[in-house]
């Protein structure tokens, strides 16, 4: 596969001025005194995409991300390095960018059309499906100064899709519009990546990541964290979130005890590697998980369990203080990354904070309701707000559930069966003919308060 | 979001990716050569013609006159001086008002485009800072835009030729073709690196406003420029290429006024330069237009080096 975006040491640094001077006379009076911070919004980043691949750019805000999307459309230069895009490219950057509001939507579409590139002849070309696709077949020659929000939005989306773009861009503009319009424009995304196109996105939802993207990029201060796959990346993810809650973490606290490791995280910003994480996990946090365990009944027999059976989540911890506000969280998430299940020990009405040094959790999940498949565990220490996450382990434990009958999906439902012949209609006792499920019950295993 | 996420799967990878041709490569470094801004700016030429045809749209949008005043604003602006200096101060020119159209002519565009030009970039901001494109094409925009008023206004001029049977001199229609395309280029290079410039110095958006005040007044439009010329003696040359905007208006008003020297009721009058022929014009025209090009190239240099940082500093 040929490669669609080539990122060869791209860096680029924004100055930050403390106050702007913009007229001359600001400009003589504190001619060369204007204060100003150098900022690396992107460090030596590189990267490869193949064609028709569909990328995640993943990172919490002020990663670098959108920065970095913003490099590839066009819009800011690297300050250093360059970026190769091959094809035609459509960002999704703001939609309707660049629509007038006093002129109709039909001179908007050739404008906004032509801003993106495309020919008068390609955008005639294109106008009636832009037209069907935005609905706005009524309005097309109203001013879009009288278009509601939602109607301008469309707009934007239809022109930036009909495109023909061989690269698209999106940077989290999904978000907007109603739901069925939310469908329609996922609908094309798919589209997109069925015809073989690239697309790029970037976000900070994960779970959006694992579903559509074949590989992801993690950054962080603008670095590179790491490229793999989706799984992977959200992985890296949230335990590269946690490790800068560390860092804030271990400045709040003066009274630690190993000054070197704030150095350490200072230094994050220095393209160093791996082992200056792990170097940072080892700084001291108040607690750590220190090991996930599945056990159940049948152990000796088998790793899965069936479904119905019982299964316990063990977690191991180690607490270096007495913590005043600890909830612990499990979630469980299916292979497409949608999540199962989630709660913690604050929706569960337990108290946890000021538990002892060391020992264990169990989560216990008594009949578990789940069909065929495999499920992955995710663990969090955190305090009550999530403000301070203590560990996380996302996705490291897992465990697989076979069913034996044949109904398919997510969920057993307790589901039972009756008949009404027509003779029978409208009559109290209707006959029940089966049950797939007798011994099992309606309450869950966990009870949220 | 969470209620969409079930409609998306991922693609089995390796799906075909074929079929998918032309595609050419775009390169995006902090610095693009002047060659590959050239293509892009070629690439983008409808984008162009759009953007002028918004302008025009908007500016007369919802007026009831509509187009008629961009013909109507010269035309009174050309009555009021023409009272002010034929008919209060009685400079003796005779059809002043052909002398004053050619000439207003020429500084319309060039006064249209500049500060326009100048303000492009600040005033784009909203879409600099979303969509990629060769932003040049905005001051260019204001160049093309202020092109389109020239027609509407020459259109005006030919109504006044015709109706007062004024002949003009038609051997000298290709000199003022290339004195167009002069002044283009040389606006177009203003315009381009003053839109560039004002982002960082906003002062610069109000400065030109004066600075063409006193250029209008330094270019022979209301005045003759032998009354100049006349003065300077030797250094007449000077005042020719310091201004560029001189010979283009001098080609302007020696086609279409077309009177050297005429007669006046006291007596010979020179009111543009003697004793030169066509030559004259074409070589001062093209020695602008060879400086004009070089300009231009420099402008593209100069505002290829400030735009990387348009979208922060906007």
């Amino acid at each position: 596969m040929a490669v669609a975006i080539e990122i060869k040491d791209v860096s680029k640094k924004f100055r930050l001025h403390h106050e702007k001077h913009s007229t001359l006379k600001e400009k003589a009076l504190k001619f060369g005194r204007t204060p100003y911070d150098d900022f690396w919004a992107l460090k030596n980043i590189n990267l490869e995409i193949q064609e028709g691949q569909t990328f995640g750019l993943l990172g919490h805000n002020g990663s670098g991300k959108s920065t970095l999307l913003k490099c590839m459309a066009g819009i800011l230069q690297p300050t250093s390095g360059q970026i190769k895009v091959k094809g035609r490219l459509a960002a999704m950057l703001e939609l309707g960018a660049g629509f007038h509001s006093d002129l109709s939507g039909r001179d908007n579409i050739f404008l906004n059309a032509s801003l993106l590139g495309l020919s008068k002849k390609e955008i005639e070309k294109r106008f009636d499906d832009i037209v069907a696709f935005s609905e706005l077949e009524q309005f097309i020659d109203n001013q879009v100064k009288f278009y509601s929000s939602g109607m301008y939005v469309r707009l934007g989306f239809a022109v930036a899709v009909n495109m023909d773009p061989d690269v698209l861009l999106v940077d989290e503009v999904l978000a907007v519009g109603d739901e069925n319009f939310q469908r329609k424009c996922l609908d094309r995304i798919k589209v997109f990546q069925k015809e073989g196109r690239t697309i790029v996105f970037v976000t900070h939802g994960a779970d959006m990541v694992r579903q559509i993207c074949d590989e992801a990029m993690v950054l962080d201060h603008g670095l590179p964290v790491v490229v793999a796959s989706p799984g992977k990346a959200v992985r890296e993810f949230r335990e590269h979130l946690l490790r800068n809650m560390r860092y804030e973490e271990a400045v709040q606290l003066p009274e630690s005890d190993n000054e070197s490791n704030v150095e350490v995280e200072l230094g994050q910003n220095t393209p160093e590697d791996t082992k200056q994480i792990e170097a940072e996990q080892k700084a001291n946090f108040k607690i750590k998980i220190q090991d996930i365990e599945i056990i159940h009944d049948h152990l000796k027999e088998r790793k899965y369990i069936l479904s119905g059976e019982d299964f316990t989540v063990r977690v191991s911890y180690e607490a270096k203080e007495t913590i005043e506000d600890l909830v612990i969280g499990i979630a469980i998430y299916d292979l497409e990354g949608y999540l199962v299940f989630g709660s913690n020990t604050d929706f569960l009405g337990m108290d946890v904070s000021k538990i002892s040094k060391e020992g264990f959790f169990d989560f216990s999940f008594n009949e578990v309701p789940l069909l065929d498949g495999t499920y992955m565990i995710t663990i969090g220490l955190h305090n009550t707000d999530g403000g301070v996450v203590y560990d996380w382990w996302e996705q490291r434990a897992q465990f697989e559930v076979m069913f034996p009958g044949r109904s398919a999906g997510l969920v057993k439902l307790p589901l039972s069966l009756t008949l009404h012949s027509k003779s029978d209609f409208g009559i109290e006792n209707a006959k029940q003919q089966s049950s797939t499920n007798s011994h099992f019950d309606n309450s869950a295993s966990i009870v949220e308060n | 979001m969470s209620s969409v996420e079930p409609v998306l799967e991922k693609p089995r990878s390796g799906l075909e990716t074929g079929g998918r041709g032309d595609q050419s490569v775009r390169l995006i470094s902090a610095r693009p050569s002047l060659r590959q801004k050239l293509i892009e700016l070629w690439r983008y030429r409808q984008l162009l013609l759009g953007l002028i045809r918004r302008e025009i749209k908007v500016k007369y949008k919802d007026s009831i006159l509509g187009f008629l005043w961009s013909m109507l604003n010269p035309a009174l602006t050309l009555g009021v001086y023409y009272f002010v200096f034929q008919i209060v101060l009685k400079n003796g020119i005779p059809y002043f008002a052909f002398f004053l159209m050619s000439g207003l002519l020429v500084w319309n565009l060039f006064q249209a485009a500049v500060p326009g030009g100048t303000g492009a970039i600040v005033g784009n901001a909203g879409i600099i800072k979303k969509v990629s494109f060769p932003r040049e094409i905005l001051p260019l925009a204001s160049v093309g835009t202020a092109l389109v008023f020239f027609f509407f206004q020459s259109i005006v001029l030919a109504i006044f030729l015709v109706a007062f049977n004024y002949s003009i001199d038609p051997a000298y229609i290709p000199a003022v073709l290339l004195a167009l395309v002069t002044l283009l280029v040389f606006t177009s290079a203003l315009a381009i690196f003053l839109s560039a410039i004002n982002v960082y110095l906003r002062d610069v958006a109000h400065l030109i406003e004066l600075v063409l005040l006193a250029w209008f007044w330094g270019t022979p439009i209301v005045y003759p420029y032998e009354l100049i010329a006349a003065h300077l003696h030797r250094f007449a040359i000077l005042y020719d290429f310091l201004n560029p905007i001189t010979p283009i208006v001098l080609t302007f008003q020696r086609a279409f006024y077309n009177k050297i020297s005429p007669n006046t009721p006291t007596g010979v009058l020179h009111i543009l330069p003697p004793g030169v022929d066509m030559g004259w014009y074409i070589y001062s025209l093209l020695g602008i237009l060879i400086v004009s090009i070089g300009l231009f190239f420099v402008a593209l240099v100069v505002f290829g080096r400030l735009e990387g940082n348009f979208a922060e500093e906007l």
